[in-house]
């Protein structure tokens, strides 16, 4: 029997290192049908903002080899919404509930925080710096060392459970940027969300998005977010949470190697709705096939 | 008049299946195809017990071995046959994805994830009934007729393609009722746009259900709105997970940004903006 629990610390526990990534998964009730949600470490739910967003116009989707691009703009109803009406939905769901905030500016990210915080069931926010899909805000403060400092000390004081932050690959050296925030009072971050790219008709002439450009995910970016994992891994100490193209539990594993401490699924997940608990199963498969007792023996293994 | 209500109500029941609304996803065998020239009409059959299906919903269908094809591709529920475990898709090859599912053969595995979305409104069985289909947008019509006739309804339709050629199965949609035609050339009925037909001066309807190019629906929800009749559209925004999570499909409405997949596909067209 794999002991597949991972502790991330401050209180979060995970069953087991999978979780879904924000944006790619609702709020977990899409899902029910085909996954049963008490097998997963974690969902993190759609990237929210203090104030409602509609998000960018459509088209906001653009397929490319092995992967696609998106531009929703962060779409959402606000976080005083989800505390009213979708938190009384999701708040019994047996297994980690994290939000994924978002703000335009610091005083959003601080207010939505301190909303956030008296909710009992949301064991963590997962701080999104890095959505490259809104004019103001979102990335501008995940691309910068100061920027990335500012933000996360800011929510520090007022958000006492896990404060995980999502990077960005946009970046010249990620792992600068991860030890800022780890500086700043994060504990942990998350890699890599999406890489910021374009689609273009030919025929047309036309761009394949509303907004020209777009975030890059699938299985084409998963060597990327392979490599900056294996790097910030080795520039800080707290946890680090890989995500970027993970379509099966091999994938999964790579991560771990590379030296995260969980992982999450994205748009796999639109591919096959069922793929997150199939992560789960096959890495309890290749624990057992290579006699590792727990998961977490996986992080950083890899050999050089 | 109460025994005969009570008979009715029982006949409902027997005809009942079990209830069924989880979404699967299964992998369906390709047991007949027919080839239509741009379209293909497959024939699915699946080793499980098929969910509820209403007429309008849809199916994710994965693309496998064609490395240009990431995501599924959403196509509409032609046909189901709730015996024999089978649905039919009318696939028209579009682009990449629609190409190869249209290469599948008698034999291969099609995995599906279904069904999807809401289907169209059914109306009162004293309501006289349009449907109107155009290109590809006839086939989730197909289904929807078939219900209807089986509800005691017989809808009117009014089909239009390019060329009579893209009047699919079109002896089989006469079945179910009055069918007019339109096509671009000429080549079969009246010649134009099905906002062309004579038939909207000839007849008032209660209901209108459209499934087509958005230009043409947008053209047959303008005389609907000018003759104040209600009327629902089928929508076909790109989309990426088709469970309402990635917010790419979005249609802008009454309610701000909604999700084509989850919300629609079918819309009244009081509800957006048009």
């Amino acid at each position: 029997m794999v002991n597949m629990t991972i502790d991330l610390g401050r209180g979060l526990v995970l069953r087991n290192p999978v979780m879904t990534a924000s944006g790619t998964f609702g709020y977990g009730e899409e899902y029910t049908d085909f996954v049963d949600l008490s097998q997963l470490g974690g969902i993190i739910v759609k990237g929210t903002t203090l104030h409602p967003r509609e998000g960018n116009p459509y088209p906001r989707m653009a397929e490319t080899a092995s992967g696609m691009l998106n531009c929703v703009g962060l779409q959402n109803k606000g976080v005083q919404y989800f505390i009213d009406t979708i938190y009384p939905r999701i708040k019994d769901f047996d297994t980690n509930v994290l939000l994924n905030l978002s703000g335009s500016c610091l005083d959003d990210y601080v207010k939505g925080a301190e909303m956030v915080d008296s909710l009992d069931k949301i064991p963590a926010i997962e701080l999104n710096v890095s959505c490259p899909n809104v004019k103001q805000g979102g990335m501008a403060f995940g691309v910068t060392c100061a920027g990335i400092s500012q933000v996360v000390s800011e929510v520090r004081k007022v958000y006492h459970k896990h404060l995980m932050v999502k990077l960005s690959p946009n970046v010249t050296n990620i792992a600068e940027i991860a030890l800022a925030a780890e500086t700043a009072g994060a504990d942990s971050v998350s890699l890599i969300n999406t890489l910021m790219g374009m689609a273009i008709d030919a025929e047309k002439r036309k761009p394949k998005l509303s907004v020209i450009t777009g975030g890059l995910s699938g299985a084409c970016v998963k060597p990327v977010a392979l490599r900056m994992v294996w790097q910030v891994a080795k520039a800080v100490k707290i946890p680090v949470v890989g995500l970027g193209g993970i379509s099966n539990a091999t994938d999964a594993v790579e991560f771990m190697l590379a030296g995260a401490s969980a992982i999450e699924i994205g748009t796999a997940n639109f591919i096959d709705p069922a793929v997150s608990v199939k992560v789960v199963e096959g890495m309890k498969e290749y624990c057992e096939r290579h006699s590792f007792e727990k998961v977490s023996d996986l992080i950083g293994g890899l050999e050089i | 008049m109460e025994e005969a209500a009570s008979a009715a109500f029982f006949v409902f029941l027997s005809r009942q299946r079990h209830v069924n609304n989880m979404k699967q996803i299964a992998d369906f065998k390709l047991i007949a195809k027919e080839d239509y020239g741009r379209s293909v009409l497959l024939r699915l059959q699946s080793e499980r017990s098929l969910p509820d299906i209403v007429p309008g919903q849809f199916v994710q269908v994965r693309v496998d071995g064609s490395p240009s094809t990431y995501l599924r591709r959403p196509i509409s529920i032609h046909d189901v046959d709730f015996q024999q475990n089978e649905i039919s898709l009318l696939v028209q090859q579009v682009g990449e994805g629609t190409r190869h599912l249209a290469s599948a053969k008698v034999g291969d595995v099609l995995n599906m994830v279904l069904p999807l979305g809401n289907g169209f409104t059914l109306p009162e069985k004293c309501e006289k009934v349009l449907l109107v289909g155009g290109g590809i947008g006839i086939a989730p019509l197909y289904y929807f007729a078939k219900v209807l006739v089986e509800k005691g309804i017989q809808p009117t339709l009014l089909l239009g393609g390019r060329t009579e050629n893209d009047l699919i199965r079109l002896a089989d949609y006469q079945k179910f009722g009055e069918t007019h035609v339109t096509t671009e050339d000429g080549s079969l009925g009246e010649k134009g746009f099905v906002t062309m037909h004579s038939i909207w001066q000839k007849q008032c309807f209660d209901k209108i259900y459209v499934c087509g190019p958005k230009p043409m629906m947008k053209a047959v929800a303008k005389i609907a709105a000018e003759k104040d009749v209600w009327c629902e559209v089928s929508l076909e925004n790109l989309m990426a997970c088709g469970l309402g999570a990635c917010l790419c499909c979005v249609e802008d409405t009454v309610d701000g940004h909604v999700c084509v997949c989850k919300e629609g596909p079918v819309f009244n067209i009081r509800r957006l903006k048009w």
